[in-house]
């Protein structure tokens, strides 16, 4: 799924224009956005969480070429799935398994 | 400082004069849901500007217990994995 889609099944679930969701939904992710670009950290249970992790300069190589390279300082975020998605993600794939498993016998 | 959902829920109500605060927290609610439930789908989400949530498939392999270095097998399992899209990574290091 893609931003667009995601936009258009919101309008439709909560019943306002397609324009409305666009902006709600640029409004979201701006406002996660600007919190990692502040450094903060996000939590939304049941989702996951946002960090920002600060990584110092080290000397890289060119994996191609083998040549060293400095690779700056750099800032990274991180995502952690949140308890209940992690398990909801995985209890599908177990169930889809277990009916292919049947499928086959 | 952490952002919460009821942060996120704040700003959408303050930039949308025309809901009300219940109707901010249920569009936010409601655009959540969606998300969750597209990857408990298996299908992956891509929210262009921000990033691209993929759901992937890991095959069981032989782990340790790192606490008492007993062996173990780790079942296949399905896990949700985070791609920050360009412009976030840029904007998080401040250019």
């Amino acid at each position: 799924m893609n931003k667009s889609e995601l936009i258009e099944t919101l309008a439709a679930k909560i019943e306002v224009p397609v324009r409305e969701a666009v902006s709600i939904t640029t409004t979201i992710l701006e406002t996660m956005q600007q919190a990692l670009a502040d450094g903060d950290a996000i939590e939304i249970r049941g989702f996951g969480s946002f960090v920002v992790k600060e990584y110092g300069a080290y000397t890289g190589r060119n994996p191609k070429t083998g040549e060293k390279i400095k690779v700056e300082p750099k800032k990274l975020p991180f995502f952690k799935v949140g308890k209940d998605l992690r398990e909801r993600v995985n209890e599908e794939a177990v169930k889809a398994a277990k009916k292919k498993k049947k499928k086959k016998k | 400082m952490t952002l919460t959902k009821a942060d996120i829920v704040q700003q959408v109500y303050k930039n949308h004069p025309a809901l009300t605060k219940a109707e901010a927290a249920k569009a936010v609610e409601t655009f959540l849901a969606i998300s969750k439930a597209t990857l408990i789908k298996g299908e992956d989400l891509l929210l262009s500007g921000f990033g691209k949530f993929n759901v992937k498939d890991k095959r069981s392999r032989r782990g340790r217990n790192p606490q008492t270095g007993d062996e173990l097998i780790l079942d296949a399992r399905r896990v949700v994995t985070f791609k920050p899209s360009g412009i976030l990574r840029t904007r998080v290091n401040g250019s």
